[in-house]
């Protein structure tokens, strides 16, 4: 038992100060405005004022903090993307996820557990082989492992998959990591708010100001602010958003969903992911079964659940592990991911001075939180794009310049 | 122990049931559940709790008892509350360490202080110790226990149609079946109890009456032409257009009705003070169910803890069944005179007003009630410590109010809006096709309900088109409140549970809401409320009154959280059905397995990878079917591709539009290669456009394109309104290709068409006859060789390929499989689309500029590669061949070509080459290393390096001359 517990029982009044101050209005200017309390708008708060010195910021939430997509996905990380650009950026981020709890000081449950991207198909094999040589070559510990090797990881696991696609192997990434998503938008919040960043939530974003081409306020539903800078850091609402300065992205929303089982004592260790049978699974330190699969396949604005895609996902989850049959699903949501052509984010300056963007994060914005905050904080800072972000700019596909991570960022997340 | 019979109880007295829990032996009836019949054998303690293991007993009986889990072989995560008796079954607690009664995880209890709400995210971070933490917390955690060996239950799912759904066979949901049934409607009612009647068959009051009229009302519904009953059945969720799945012991059925009435009811809500969750405390309801379903005594010398008219009457049930009640304690004030209050205080039930129970004393043994210590509780809800009264007892009796069983509502769609009068949310404005009533509507008094059951009933009648002309029956606002506004008793030992599924206690929100988690959404994430098994039933509504009182706003202002399928977990078995996996063979299968082939997928077919050959090794078979394509006569079955025709004045047009080729120029009778970009200029899809007249096109896509690129054509033909159709005849054609120098004279015998070069020249198509059969021909070259790609209708497949088999065996025909012709074009360095491309590549890299046709009007993605035609090329596909003799470890498709240390390039294709004695191959390469003869560098996947030769394609036959020419045309 960690001794700090102790002050909780030693303490005749919880001994735990608020963990986000709540302003009481809007003040009328800000050096820089935040739209989106997700985890991204949150890490770049924490990061612009704790590196940057910026501290008169607002973060406007719609709803609440959390809530969007940072609450909704099924909390993977791993760096083992496929482009240069994309391998580098992910990396970064794995790194500053390694001690986030540390500078927190609040429990992420950040939890190494080994990433394994099965193959079922020869195509699929040469992918995995390209992306573990692409990953070794920037120093990520990747490697295409053999059946054997995955029966190892997961005894229980049917490697034929009921006979009709057999796992021929996997791309294993040992730094595979789950977190507990919400701490980590409170983390940042926490930080962020102790350093003087106002946290608005229940605020809306109604138009943003745009004189001259240069940002010069945002219009809300609890009044107007006026501010050179506004980063948009809304996933699913980018469009949104963006109309507001009349920018237009190659954004496009799908929803993506996912479901939970009942808990059961832990039998799963690493976090596995199919891309043929469209299934990735960890089980959760509540002993949850947490799934998910690809995008529903048309465009949609809107987190409504189906019932094929349980249907759907609990046929391929039984391929796989025919023991769960008894194992009951409890509960399935849905998020709005926006989706790029290229499958890598759109970040950074834009033809509106002074607008930011933090989008295009599909199905795969989770595992960057770390590291496009501290980015996106160092681009609006100086009014600079970050270098690691030099490949994710809006203006690569006026270019066609893109950054190809359809192979590795699909259903794998 | 039992009650003496009761009219209308669901057990079979005659009909002994023998099973065992924690290894004790017990008998109970059929028609018992697991929590009945343990109850009915005085056992108590039934399971414990998920974080403090606190022992737990029945609470609802009402398939909300998640702490009473239990596990009989591999059925894990069972709730005893519902779970019918079945004869011989070994039942254990889950989660518990050694056994249920000594289970060491109790130590934990005692540790509760030490772990507030949110503990874990406090501590145990240290970097180096947080596995250790993390290994011990995940041996702690869990629920039931999964057996490995279970099998793989595949069960069937069915589909269903009606007019009118009815969810919940209640009092308002029987008349609302009726009704609409009256009015003309299909109707189907569900209800997830094993027989209807709801709450009016054990919330009697004491009385026969409630009962009666239920049971009469059931009857007419029974017997009711156009209504179906289904019991033991919930309808699990509710998905776009009343898509609702009905889940029963055997299965799913999807229900399509045209209109839903819920009559779900509500969930009856625990009071929370001091120990509230012992084994003996329970519901009200629980207590009747005991009682009406299962003739169970909950317990001998009841407290009962009301503040509605619903705790006295379920006073008056426990009294008339002999269940002693030592007190009425009512949390509100003196109430206006009734008969119910009457009927009470002549039982000789002492009755006290403004009263609240303080805490529940335990039992010696920890697992019982003692006592029930009660206090005066004020109107703003504070109770008075000082002047406790201690009433002995062995059972606490829970009625203080009650949470809509919205859940369906809320997933329809339903805005809900908080009601002062009833003290619960009722539903403002209701989608469209669905209706509400009884007492997720608000409607509590028993006349009302079965009135409001009969309003739904016609509403969704005539929304479905079954007008009734009678008046409508008024409904009466309730005369008072159903549910207490602050059924909350703070303690100073805590231990007053809003969450049992999560043992959170009110202290933890108070905590929760200091530190800043003060809105339902954040307090639900960061407390757990709600997100145990059984999803908040018990605890939002008390949760989300805390919240208001401690942010001094309304439940109301507060709102809920969003309400998501499922209502009750469903088995993944039941979701998954009987698991369809699509395979798909073509007509020549049979053929292929004689033949001794060793198949592999592709896309959703099975295809022959190889023809294995007795006694020869897999290579050896690949490289014998390559030899025999060379040098005699190879057949290979190409069913799989997609093959669609087009046709109409704007057949052409449509091409032009679709590929990067021209095709308004195609001769008839000939053939072109096509390739199909996306918007972005990224080469998606290849095949060979054919024409067959002036508007009448055949061609094909790729085996893996098949499906969507048809699917793509066909929005794009939708969007463009061009005047052409398209016919999709995958599955409806079968093809092989004859390929190899002997290909025209095993052809000839079987065709009248000429064969020669003149009259049937290289790329051309015809429509003829081989063996009798109507075909299309196309000549081809993707092995470099004399081919004949021979379409004719899948059915008449095997008598082709049989006429064809004959009639090649005197030139040693043999049938190749994917490998082979995999080898051979790349013999000729014809790509593969999705190996030798991926998601970025263009036809300028893939160095399919001479296909490209960029002074067209317009194709799709030709805007992008104009702008990408501008910028420098990123990389270039070009062949390569490793050094003559090389006997090191081969490179594989993938690996990376290394310069100066930078990535610049990787292989796409692989292989030995039989024709020209060594390793060939694709490969990306910056364009600047991509000149012939310069030598690159492979590294392999242990760091190694293999040098490399650029040699341009087509490595075999480089003039083409073999597939152009007729083999005695090329020997003259």
């Amino acid at each position: 038992m960690p001794w700090r517990l102790l002050r909780f029982a030693l303490s005749k009044k919880h001994p735990e100060p608020r963990m986000f101050a709540q302003p009481d209005k809007l003040k009328t200017s800000y050096d820089a405005v935040i739209i989106g309390g997700g985890g991204h708008g949150l890490a770049a708060a924490y990061y612009l004022a704790r590196d940057h010195g910026m501290t008169n910021i607002a973060v406007l939430e719609k709803g609440y903090i959390g809530g969007g997509n940072t609450g909704r996905n099924t909390t993977i990380i791993r760096s083992n993307y496929l482009t240069p650009e994309g391998v580098k950026f992910y990396d970064a981020s794995l790194d500053l996820w390694k001690d986030l709890s540390q500078d927190f000081d609040l429990n992420l449950f950040y939890s190494t557990r080994g990433h394994y991207t099965l193959a079922h198909t020869d195509a699929a094999m040469r992918t995995m082989r390209w992306r573990a040589e692409v990953n070794k070559h920037y120093g990520i510990d990747s490697e295409v492992v053999g059946p054997e090797e995955i029966r190892r990881a997961s005894p229980q696991i049917d490697l034929s998959c009921g006979g009709h696609s057999p796992i021929l192997g996997a791309l294993y990434h040992a730094p595979g990591a789950v977190a507990r998503h919400d701490a980590v938008a409170w983390g940042y919040g926490r930080g962020a708010s102790m350093r003087g960043v106002e946290i608005h939530q229940q605020t809306q974003v109604m138009g943003i100001d745009v004189q001259g081409g240069k940002v010069c306020g945002v219009h809300t539903d609890k009044g107007y602010i006026s501010t050179p800078k506004v980063l948009c850091a809304v996933a699913g609402s980018t469009p949104r958003i963006t109309d507001m300065v009349g920018l237009r992205t190659p954004i496009y929303i799908h929803p993506l969903q996912a479901m939970v089982s009942e808990p059961m004592k832990p039998w799963l260790d690493p976090i596995l992911v199919s891309g043929s049978l469209h299934i990735y699974v960890s089980q959760s330190a509540r002993g949850e079964l947490v799934m998910g699969a690809s995008l529903d396949p048309y465009e949609l604005h809107s987190t409504r659940s189906t019932l094929d895609f349980v249907e759907g996902l609990s046929a391929h989850m039984l391929d796989m592990f025919p023991f769960l049959s008894h194992v009951k699903v409890v509960r399935q949501w849905a998020g709005m991911a926006d989706m790029t052509p290229d499958f890598a984010p759109i970040m950074g300056k834009t033809p509106v001075e002074g607008f930011y963007l933090d989008a295009g994060w599909g199905t795969w914005g989770f595992k960057a939180t770390p590291i496009s905050g501290k980015t996106m904080a160092y681009t609006l800072a100086n009014d600079r794009n970050h270098e690691l972000i030099e490949g994710f700019s809006l203006s690569r596909f006026a270019r066609y310049a893109l950054t190809g991570e359809k192979g590795a960022a699909s259903v794998g997340h | 122990m039992r009650l003496k019979a009761i009219p209308g109880e669901w057990i079979d007295r005659s009909s002994e049931v023998e099973f065992s829990f924690e290894g004790h032996a017990y008998r109970g009836y059929r028609g018992d559940v697991i929590s009945s019949a343990l109850w009915a054998a005085d056992v108590r303690l039934l399971g414990r709790s998920f974080k403090y293991h606190r022992p737990r007993g029945i609470l609802s009986l009402a398939n909300h008892d998640i702490n009473a889990l239990m596990q009989a072989g591999q059925r894990l995560n069972v709730r005893a509350d519902v779970e019918p008796l079945a004869a011989g079954q070994q039942w254990r607690a889950v989660n518990t360490f050694g056994n249920l009664q000594r289970d060491s995880g109790r130590w934990l209890n005692h540790l509760a202080k030490f772990l507030p709400v949110g503990f874990y995210y406090k501590a145990f971070h240290t970097k180096a110790l947080f596995p250790l933490w993390e290994r011990l917390f995940r041996r702690l955690t869990g629920l039931g226990k999964l057996d490995f060996d279970t099998p793989h239950l595949r069960t069937p799912k069915d589909y269903d149609f009606c007019d009118v759904l009815v969810i919940g066979a209640g009092p308002s949901g029987l008349s609302a079946a009726l009704a609409a049934a009256d009015a003309g409607a299909e109707v189907v009612i569900v209800d997830e109890n094993a027989r209807a009647g709801g709450s009016a068959a054990y919330q009697r009051g004491g009385k026969a009456e409630r009962y009666q009229r239920v049971n009469e009302l059931l009857n007419s519904v029974v017997r009711h032409p156009r209504i179906r009953l289904l019991t033991s059945t919930t309808a699990a969720g509710y998905y776009a257009d009343h898509w609702v799945p009905l889940v029963d012991e055997q299965k799913m059925t999807k229900m399509r009705a045209k209109s839903v009435v819920a009559a779900t009811g509500a969930f009856e809500q625990p009071a929370v003070f001091h120990n509230n969750d012992l084994p003996g405390v329970m519901l009200a309801s629980a207590a009747q169910r005991l009682i009406y379903r299962y003739a169970v005594q909950p317990m001998q010398n009841a407290v009962v803890l009301a503040a509605n008219a619903d705790g006295y009457r379920a006073a008056l049930d426990l009294a008339v069944n002999g269940i002693k009640v030592a007190a009425l304690v009512d949390l509100r004030g003196k109430q206006a005179p009734s008969r119910l209050a009457d009927a009470v205080q002549a039982c000789g039930i002492n009755i006290f007003h403004a009263h609240c129970v303080l805490e529940a004393e335990a039992s010696a043994d920890g697992n019982g009630v003692a006592a029930a210590i009660i206090a005066p509780f004020d109107a703003e809800g504070n109770a008075d410590a000082a002047s406790t009264l201690r009433i002995p007892c062995d059972g606490i009796v829970m009625s203080v109010g009650w949470a809509p069983t919205a859940n369906l509502l809320y997933q329809a769609g339903t805005q809900m809006q908080f009601s002062d009068a009833v003290q619960q949310f009722i539903p403002a404005q209701l989608p469209d096709g669905v209706f509400a009533c009884g007492r997720v509507n608000g409607i509590y008094d028993i006349t009302q309900k079965y009135s409001d059951g009969e309003r739904a009933g016609r509403d969704a009648a005539a929304y479905v088109g079954y007008e009734s002309a009678t008046t409508l029956p008024q409904i009466a606002a309730e005369t008072e409140s159903p549910s207490h506004a602050w059924p909350v008793v703070a303690h100073p030992k805590g231990k007053n549970f809003v969450d049992f599924d999560e043992d959170l206690q009110l202290k933890d929100f108070e905590n929760a809401v200091q530190e800043g988690f003060d809105n339902i959404e954040l307090l639900k994430r960061y407390t757990t409320v709600g997100m145990g098994p059984s999803q908040g039933k018990h605890s939002n509504m008390n949760a989300l009154r805390i919240l208001a009182r401690l942010t001094h706003k309304s439940p109301g202002q507060v709102g809920t959280t969003t309400a998501r399928p499922f209502f009750h977990p469903v088995p993944l078995s039941h979701l998954a059905g009987r698991g369809f996996s699509p395979e798909r063979l073509t007509p020549l299968h049979h053929r292929h397995q004689q033949l001794g082939a060793v198949f592999m997928p592709a896309g959703i077919w099975q295809r022959p990878e190889y023809y294995a050959q007795p006694g020869q090794s897999r290579t050896d078979c690949i490289r014998g079917e390559v030899a025999a394509v060379r040098h005699q006569i190879g057949i290979i079955d190409v069913g799989t591709l997609g093959k669609i025709e087009i046709y109409g004045p704007d057949a052409a047009e449509f091409l032009e539009r679709v590929y990067i080729s021209r095709y308004a120029n195609l001769k008839i009778g000939m053939t072109r290669y096509a390739v199909m970009c996306d918007e972005s200029g990224v080469i998606i899809d290849d095949g060979v456009v054919g024409r067959l007249g002036e508007q009448h096109f055949y061609f094909t896509t790729t085996t893996s394109g098949a499906a969507p690129i048809y699917r793509e054509l066909t929005r794009l033909n939708t969007l463009w309104q061009l005047d052409c159709g398209l016919v999709n005849l995958t599955g409806a054609m079968a093809a092989v290709n004859l390929a190899g120098p002997k290909a025209a004279e095993v052809l000839a015998p079987l065709t009248e068409l000429n064969l020669a070069l003149t009259e049937f020249p290289y790329m051309a198509i015809r429509e003829t006859e081989v063996a009798g059969i109507p075909a299309r021909l196309m000549r081809v070259g993707f092995v470099g060789e004399l081919g004949y790609e021979i379409h004719v209708p899948a059915t008449y497949a095997d008598a082709l390929w049989q006429a064809l088999w004959q009639s090649g065996q005197a030139h040693g025909i043999r049938a190749f499989g994917v490998e082979a012709q995999r080898l051979l074009r790349l013999e000729k360095g014809h790509i593969i689309i999705g190996q030798d491309t991926d998601g970025l590549t263009t036809p300028l890299q893939a160095g399919l500029n001479w296909a490209l046709k960029m002074d067209k009007p317009f194709f799709i993605g030709q805007r992008s590669l104009q702008i990408v035609a501008q910028q420098p090329l990123q990389q270039k596909l070009t062949g390569f061949v490793l050094a003559a003799g090389y006997s090191g470890t081969v490179p594989q498709e993938c690996h990376l070509i290394i310069e100066q240390g930078d990535i610049a390039g990787r292989i796409t294709s692989i292989a030995w080459s039989p024709s020209l004695q060594r390793h060939i191959g694709l490969a990306f390469v910056r364009p600047d290393l991509a000149v012939e003869n310069g030598a690159i560098a492979i590294r392999l996947s242990d760091g190694s390096m293999v040098n490399a030769r650029i040699q341009p394609t087509p490595f075999y036959d480089p003039k083409h001359s073999r597939q152009h020419y007729p083999a005695q045309e090329v020997a003259a």
